[in-house]
């Protein structure tokens, strides 16, 4: 028989966890939800591999093979090496192995005498070497000379090597290195993506309900309003899952294969400033979003509608990964940073390179904080005046006048 | 005095821009009643209906439940079917109706009992795993009712609810909405199928142009003034000359229909009978009542100009 169920009135807080749990289950369920998610940090982790065997490739240490008849030479060219900004490790061959070893690559020279200095390579000397050959062979000439004057040339020639000038900056560029560039830019791209595809679902999951007509059912339930802010919430929860992911995996990577010099950039801050501007950036948009698909009734409309928006986040997006990495301190980024919905794209990128004092974020945090209250008004309007009416597009003026 | 437990829609007032789509309509909906709602396509039902769940606000006139004004806790107790139907299209039988009733305010545990008690008894059991989209349009039809059912409403209202259904599925919703009214909730239903709404409904609202024109219990709307027999009997020319204060309406075989004509005395019936039997024998005479099919047309084509009857006839 008819069951009588226990039956409480639900309050606003139920109903809004109750439509954000459909969102968030329907979405974790979703084939494309997951494969992105898995996409997004394994692309991250790869790429953060990628830049350590890279890394690591161009700071190599030069092989150089020393013949016994010319061991002498080998702490000299250590020396050298480190003066002139090429790393040396030095090896002692046998003079019948060094052809060899220079074919098979293991050393890229082998010195062979002294008196002139002479090198055997494979096929032509390395541009790293031949500065570093070509003073140990003026050292050599003018440690001949020595000698005959009757100094120890080894001892001057130590000298020599490690003599270095003494230069004082008037003004110091400020230290900024790879790792903080590709963390700004990495930043701008993964606040673009998440924020465009979590943009789009929230679009994409109003018209669904008006297209389908279920709308209208359950708003016979739920207040507009209650519908709308569980939606947002519900896939910004989700949004920010996979934020959290990517940004924890790409934060591992770069800390475990030490990628990030720690003096020059705190990771764990850069990453909790992207997270944080995730979620007020993704509040923002999703609420222009979801007023604005609230106006069509077919998912094929939802494109055109939401293309004032999708273009608005296409500029901080754009000035963000373009200008901002190479030049943060430029006046069209500084003064974008602080104009609500380009800060969240354009904020985390200065925070990552480290350009930004702590009055500037604050402040920019605080305008956008300050226009969500104007955007949830504006678009709960229209969205509860628009999202009942179906067939053609609804004007955003009789949305918003529209009692 | 409101009678408890009903549902009361009082002089409701709606204009879209120019059109005028409900004028003064009120109704009353009593607890354990079947109350049908019948009109032409566009004469204002939905809109009624829409107003009853507070989806379209009306520009005057009230809805009332238990004499108090309708508000949001009130209508989360109604079970409602839209007149466009819908449902989330990929989701799942089963999770949809759990996800409704608890929008409805039942907990996870009696929201899932309600669930498999309605798809068992709306027969759509074994479709529970299948998304929406997959079933076919009569099965979808069935989950909306369910989906109207599903939180055990204090009041249904149904828009059509028997469009697109089969007889097998029309005699299944026929036999909830009965044990519904049974159980004391109000049932306002509409639709096009009067000899449905005649066999199910206590009382019948016809609705035109977005007034109630007739409102009232279906033996009550058949009494008319027109008074009409049916004579199984003698060719009708043979005795009805012998009742001057009547007259032949038509003659179909054996079977003569017979009318009082102007203010005629109340025994005319006795006077008809009694000149039929004495001219051979009658096997039937009753009095002859319009169907509601009848009565629609009638009060549907009542005020139609003649311009639209000679479109009608041409």
């Amino acid at each position: 028989m008819n069951p009588r169920p226990n039956v409480v009135e639900i309050s606003n807080g139920a109903a809004i966890r109750l439509i954000a749990g459909r969102e968030i289950s329907t979405r974790v369920r979703s084939k494309a939800f997951v494969w992105t998610t898995v996409a997004l940090v394994a692309a991250v982790v790869l790429g953060g591999v990628l830049l350590h065997f890279v890394g690591s490739q161009s700071d190599t240490a030069q092989k150089v093979g020393v013949t016994p008849e010319a061991s002498g030479v080998a702490e000299q060219l250590v020396a050298l090496g480190s003066v002139l900004g090429t790393t040396i490790e030095t090896q002692g061959v046998e003079s019948a192995e060094a052809e060899a070893l220079l074919k098979d690559g293991t050393v890229s020279a082998v010195v062979t005498g002294t008196d002139p200095l002479t090198v055997l390579v494979h096929t032509e000397l390395p541009d790293a070497l031949a500065p570093v050959l070509g003073s140990l062979a003026q050292q050599e000439a003018l440690s001949s000379a020595v000698t005959e004057l009757g100094g120890d040339p080894g001892e001057v020639g130590r000298e020599i090597a490690q003599a270095a000038p003494d230069v004082t900056a008037l003004e110091p560029e400020p230290e900024r290195d790879n790792a903080q560039v590709v963390a700004g830019f990495v930043a701008g791209i993964l606040l673009f993506i998440s924020l465009m595809t979590a943009g789009q679902l929230v679009a994409q999951g109003v018209v669904e309900e008006k297209s389908s007509r279920v709308v209208e059912l359950l708003l016979a339930t739920v207040r507009p309003w209650q519908l709308m802010a569980g939606k947002v919430l519900g896939i910004g929860v989700i949004g920010l899952t996979q934020v959290v992911l990517v940004v924890g995996a790409g934060a591992g990577t770069a800390a475990a294969l030490g990628l990030v010099d720690a003096s020059s950039i705190n990771l764990g801050v850069t990453a909790l400033w992207v997270i944080i501007w995730f979620v007020v950036g993704f509040t923002m948009y999703a609420l222009a979003l979801a007023a604005l698909a609230a106006l069509v009734s077919r998912q094929e409309d939802v494109g055109s509608v939401t293309a004032p928006v999708m273009t608005l986040m296409m500029i901080p997006y754009l000035i963000g990964v373009s200008i901002a990495p190479w030049d943060p301190d430029n006046p069209l980024v500084v003064v974008l940073s602080f104009v609500p919905f380009c800060a969240p794209m354009l904020m985390p990128i200065r925070i990552a390179l480290g350009e930004v004092a702590p009055w500037e974020v604050a402040l920019s945090l605080g305008l956008s904080l300050a226009l969500i209250p104007v955007l949830v008004w504006l678009a709960g309007r229209i969205y509860s005046n628009a999202v009942l009416r179906s067939g053609g597009r609804v004007k955003l003026k009789d949305a918003l006048t529209a009692s | 005095m409101v009678a408890m437990g009903a549902l009361t829609m009082e002089s409701l007032h709606k204009t879209y821009g120019e059109v005028r789509a409900l004028h003064d309509l009120s109704m009353e909906v009593r607890a354990g009643e079947i109350v049908g709602f019948v009109g032409s396509n566009g004469a204002g039902k939905s809109t009624t209906m829409r107003i009853v769940l507070g989806v379209l606000e009306a520009d005057s006139g009230e809805v009332r439940w238990d004499g108090r004004p309708i508000d949001l806790a009130v209508r989360q107790r109604i079970g409602y079917m839209p007149e466009e139907r819908g449902l989330y299209p990929r989701m799942k039988v089963s999770d949809q109706l759990v996800y409704l009733a608890r929008l409805h305010g039942l907990d996870p545990s009696s929201a899932k009992a309600a669930m498999e008690h309605w798809t068992e008894v709306l027969g759509i059991a074994e479709r529970r795993g299948d998304e929406i989209l997959k079933l076919s349009l009569g099965n979808q039809q069935r989950v909306q009712l369910a989906a109207a059912l599903v939180h055990s409403p204090d009041i249904l209202v149904l828009d059509e609810p028997f469009s697109g259904l089969d007889p097998v599925a029309v005699d299944v919703m026929s036999g909830v909405l009965r044990e519904q009214a049974a159980a004391g909730v109000p049932v306002l239903f509409s639709s096009h199928q009067l000899e449905l709404v005649e066999s199910l409904c206590d009382r019948v609202g016809i609705i035109k142009s977005g007034s109630m024109v007739k409102f009232g219990g279906i033996e009550e709307l058949r009494r008319t003034d027109d008074r009409r027999w049916v004579v199984d009997g003698p060719p009708a020319t043979s005795w009805i000359t012998a009742v001057p204060s009547a007259q032949v309406v038509s003659t179909q075989g054996p079977r003569t229909v017979v009318e009082a004509r102007g203010q005629s005395a109340d025994g005319v019936d006795q006077e008809i009978l009694r000149a039929a039997m004495a001219a051979g024998p009658v096997h039937e005479f009753s009095l002859l009542r319009p169907s509601l099919t009848e009565l629609y047309r009638h009060v549907v084509t009542a005020d139609s100009t003649t311009t639209d009857r000679e479109t009608v006839s041409a």
